[in-house]
């Protein structure tokens, strides 16, 4: 057993998993507070990433574009939910994710018709492409480690500002009975458009960084968004630390998966039957987890605590 | 109850699609032959999701794993030698059916946003399936090696045959979901949507009848893709992918949810802008999303619900 | 009444004797299907232009006719590249479907196309099918055979006693085509065969896999956007001096603009360069350069080198697009003034053409780009054409 490329494989399950709790801390505090299933998340991280990819292009510098995408998401965040979204919460969940859906066409045609249908492709940071010696044996891409580093960050702050922040205090009284909050006399319909826009921030965090690695693209937020709902499924709506579990293992398990199952069956059952088995079994691992997380504790791993 | 206005609507629409062939051959444009007849087979998909979808309310966005289904049933056959209509289709029929079932008892045991990132989830399962079997072309799919046939009796290779054939399953689809509805099956499929746990104090089991009707509705599914696939003489695991799904409700929702005929304008609609708005702009679709949203905002009957007699209250 | 009939009887006789004139002024119809949007966009973006350049060159009218170029996007999927076909042939009546990059779609297509009697003029794509049991007197290539490009790369490094040689590639009709070729001339030794999905963009965790392995040397094919990406994460997980990486279709204009220097040193093989010396490329390249302000790629040469094919062929039945038979024998003559030079037709309608090894290499002006060192194989036959029944 080659212990160093298991490390290195869950290095980048952890990766793979940071990106997923960017998109997923951001709409599990939505559906949870709010009650709205938003289809429309992955545009908000596609719409990170293109911005980001059109402000390297002007300034060359990805701290300037990376700032300049937070602000224009959080911006069009804030625009759409309080154009379309208001008149959604209402609504029951049908209602909530066919409309939804409607503005994911919308947000796929707004990009193509600015930059085009084809792929753009950017690049990390000078700075960041090259390798760091994390052990011996194990060069790994420096931007990447710098990805897990920002995932870890952002885990912490959000920690420090549900736990300890007035803000985060509403909202977590918000996510256990929002009419409670409503009758105590705080703006609701201020805290749902603040709570939005932060999410939509923290998918624009996550398309920003993913850009250099994915490619951007009309479309590019569909792709990660299925993982996004399997990763709130088995961590629990509405719970940031459900996300960030919920994360983790659809990270690992994914990556893992790919890069273990073949080998491992192809002792089992033989080389040419482990050749399509094994990439087939490994794809749908994370749906498959799912459904066993529905079965036995439909309410996720760490579901928020309901008053 | 049955509004004239409504028949008459219905019985002009369905008189329109008839006449079809006719007018291309007089116009000269065997394509719109294809066309027309590419928009029933989504057409009868999307009435089998309205099946569930709007008089259900069971958001399903894995139907799209039924046509895949339905379309292996024929292709794979036909890749071994068997070209008859009369063994692939049942088989597709029944194979999609089994499938709903297997998938309907696990799923409608959840609901809400489970039940909706369930049945993604299966969909999703069944394409990475497809995509990674070797033999059957995987990713890259394969030919159809031969229209499916029906013994001399039924010559699919002739487009206007093949066209009626469609058509004829067409109105027999709308025909059976209209009694369907109107039946008691239908009653409680209704009114389990707009409130489950009465219809459960009532003495209903509610379960049981949703998953009929979701069995019924992936049999359509599969049917459909058996269409699909004589239709393309091809065969690709992206017929079960979920973006095809969320096509399907597209035209549900533009056409009118839990209206049976809606879904047929809606792809109707949908396919027909497409073909006609692409020779323009190849960017229609940015004015589709917000014209969803609206109808499902304010204008739940869709199209439909513009035409005369289709803002009945009653089917 | 009288009146009336006579009139209609003279507009018969005028629409009759007029008619053969009229069809004679008819535009040539030519579809060309490509890959516009989406990460393989960029492709679809170089052929176009070329296409375009062609026609410019043409002075707007291919074979003497006034040409209706359509195009089409198959967004890299068989199934859609075959709807566009049918479309183009039902509905727009094409006389030519030319283009396609990818060799599951041209095998979706190409029978498609000839089944319906129509000219199918392949600028890219290269599946063996179509060279052996299928080839087809409407079928024409004007790019290669799939496994010659890997061929040559196989001669080259097995000439180098290269050995433990990691083997990726996207699991595809073409991604299989290029690994055969490959070990046709290669025989040392194959650390591992990794096929991946068809544009995938991530390839961080296949990357360590590689390393895992140890191998001494590695052969890849990922052309586009997979080329871009993988070339990056190579070298950002600084494989780059640890393991020298050799390729077919991966390193080329499409790649280098995204990757520059993480691409510096590496080899390829191909059948053209931009800096190929003879007069029709001179041309092309620094036309094309001017014209679109970049470094063509072969896609664009052989998308080019299509049109003008096209244009021989009609040349020689004098407009007569009825005359296929014609058109046919015109093209096995390949007289036209293609930007590889001279070359010659096998019987299966593949170019016989020699193979050159490519380096990537700094330019004066600062830029990376690729440069012919040797000949590795000349007027190079394919594998596949004793398998082709067709006989000329």
């Amino acid at each position: 057993m080659n212990w160093l490329l298991v490390v290195e494989q869950c290095l980048n399950g952890l990766q793979f998993g940071v990106m997923l709790f960017l998109m997923a801390a951001g709409l599990t505090l939505v559906f949870g507070i709010m009650n709205l299933v938003n289809l429309a998340h992955g545009s908000l991280y596609m719409v990170g990433a293109y911005l980001a990819t059109a402000a390297l292009s002007w300034t060359s510098s990805f701290l300037a574009a990376a700032v300049f995408a937070l602000a224009g998401t959080l911006l069009v965040g804030m625009l759409v939910e309080v154009i379309a979204l208001r008149t959604l919460y209402e609504r029951d969940h049908l209602d909530q994710v066919l409309a939804t859906f409607g503005l994911i066409l919308f947000f796929n045609e707004a990009v193509a018709i600015v930059w085009g249908r084809a792929a753009l492709f950017t690049t990390v940071p000078r700075a960041l492409a090259g390798h760091v010696e994390l052990l011996p044996g194990i060069r790994y891409p420096a931007y990447r480690a710098v990805i897990i580093l920002v995932g870890l960050a952002v885990a912490l702050l959000l920690y420090v500002l549900v736990n300890h922040t007035r803000l985060g205090m509403l909202i977590r009284a918000g996510a256990s009975n929002r009419t409670m909050v409503a009758a105590l006399g705080v703006n609701i319909r201020l805290l749902y458009t603040v709570v939005f826009g932060f999410g939509a921030a923290l998918a624009a965090l996550g398309g920003l960084m993913a850009g250099p690695i994915y490619t951007v693209l009309p479309g590019m937020g569909e792709e990660i968004l299925i993982q996004v709902f399997v990763v709130i499924v088995i961590g629990g709506i509405g719970s940031i630390r459900g996300a960030l579990a919920g994360a983790v293992i659809v990270g690992m398990v994914d990556t893992l998966g790919r890069a273990f199952l073949k080998p491992m069956l192809s002792t089992v059952i033989g080389p040419s039957a482990a050749d399509n088995a094994g990439p087939a079994l490994a794809s749908m691992l994370i749906y498959i987890l799912m459904a066993a997380v529905l079965a036995f504790r439909p309410q996720g791993l760490f579901p928020a605590v309901r008053g | 109850m049955r509004s004239r206005a409504r028949t008459l609507t219905v019985a002009a629409g369905l008189l329109a699609l008839g006449l079809v062939p006719a007018a291309a051959a007089l116009a000269n444009e065997p394509f719109y032959l294809d066309l027309f007849r590419r928009i029933m087979i989504f057409a009868i998909a999307a009435v089998s999701l309205d099946l569930i979808l709007g008089f259900g309310g069971m958001v399903s966005f894995g139907h799209a794993a039924y046509l895949g289904i339905g379309a292996y049933a024929v292709a794979i056959p036909a890749f071994y030698g068997i070209h008859s209509g009369l063994v692939q289709w049942p088989l597709a029929i029944a194979l999609s059916a089994l499938a709903a079932l297997a998938i309907g008892a696990v799923s409608l045991r959840t609901s809400g946003m489970s039940f909706i990132m369930i049945t993604l989830a299966f969909a999703q399962m069944l394409y990475y399936l497809g995509i990674s079997i070797n033999a059957w072309g995987a990713d890259d799919g394969m030919r159809l090696a031969r229209r499916s046939q029906f013994g001399g009796v039924l010559d699919l290779t002739n487009a206007y045959v093949f066209y009626y054939v469609v058509f004829g399953l067409l109105v027999a689809i709308l025909a059976l979901g209209h009694r369907l509805v109107h039946a008691r099956f239908g009653m409680v499929i209704r009114a389990a949507k707009s409130n489950e746990p009465r219809m459960r104090a009532i003495g209903f089991s509610p379960f049981r009848y949703k998953l009929t009707a979701f069995v019924i509705a992936g049999a359509v599914g599969g049917l459909a893709g058996a269409l699909l696939t004589n239709q393309t003489e091809y065969l690709t695991p992206s017929y079960m992918h979920w973006t095809r799904s969320g096509d399907i409700m597209v035209m549900v929702i533009l056409g009118g949810m839990g209206t049976l005929y809606g879904p047929v304008l809606g792809a109707v609609a949908f396919m027909l802008l497409e073909d006609i708005l692409s020779a323009w702009t190849v960017h229609w679709q940015v004015v589709l999303g917000p014209m969803l949203v609206l109808v499902v905002l304010y204008a739940r009957r869709g199209l439909y619900g513009l035409l005369p007699g289709g803002a009945a209250r009653d089917v | 009444m009288r009146a009336l009939k006579i009139t209609a009887v003279l507009a018969l006789v005028a629409a009759v004797l007029v008619g053969p004139a009229a069809r004679a002024a008819e535009p040539v119809k030519i579809g060309f299907i490509t890959s516009l949007s989406g990460p393989a966009g960029i492709i679809g973006k170089h052929m176009k232009d070329s296409v375009e350049l062609a026609l410019d060159h043409l002075g707007r009218k291919v074979g003497g006719l006034d040409v209706d170029m359509i195009y089409g996007d198959d967004q890299r999927k068989p199934d859609v590249g075959k709807q566009l076909a049918d479309e183009m042939l039902k509905k727009h009546k094409v006389n030519f479907v030319s283009g396609i990059i990818w060799s599951n779609v041209m095998l979706a297509v190409a029978p498609t196309v000839t089944g319906a009697g129509t000219f199918m003029i392949g600028t890219n794509a290269g599946p063996h099918e179509l060279a052996g049991k299928m080839c087809n007197e409407l079928y024409f290539t004007t790019s290669w055979q799939n496994d010659q490009t890997p061929e040559a790369m196989g001669k080259y490094m097995q000439d180098q006693s290269i050995n433990d040689v990691y083997v990726m590639a996207p699991n595809y009709a073409a991604g299989k085509d290029m690994v055969n070729g490959f070990k046709r001339y290669f025989k040392g030794r194959i650390v591992d065969e990794v096929y991946t999905k068809l544009g995938q963009q991530d390839y961080q965790a296949e990357i360590s896999q590689l390393r895992g392995k140890n191998p001494k040397a590695v052969f890849v094919f990922y052309p586009g956007d997979m080329g871009i990406q993988f070339l990056k994460q190579y070298a950002q997980a600084g494989l780059r001096d640890q393991v020298p990486l050799y390729s077919v279709y991966t390193v080329d204009e499409i790649s280098l603009p995204a990757v520059g220097e993480a691409a510096l040193g590496n080899y390829e093989t191909r059948y053209w360069s931009p800096d190929l010396k003879n007069e029709a490329n001179a041309r092309y390249v620094g036309d094309f350069k001017k014209k679109f302000g970049y470094t063509p790629s072969f896609y664009g040469a052989q998308s080019y080198d299509g049109i003008l094919l096209i244009d021989s062929a009609i040349r020689a039945v004098k407009g007569d697009l009825s005359n296929k038979k014609g058109m046919t024998a015109a093209m096995r003559k390949a007289d036209f003034k293609s930007t590889r030079g001279k070359f010659t037709y096998n019987v299966n309608h593949h170019p016989i053409q020699n193979f050159y090894l490519l380096r990537a290499v700094k330019a004066s002006g600062g830029d990376v780009e690729m440069q012919i060192q040797k000949t590795v194989f000349e007027n190079h036959k394919d594998a596949y054409s004793q398998e082709c029944p067709m006989k000329w």
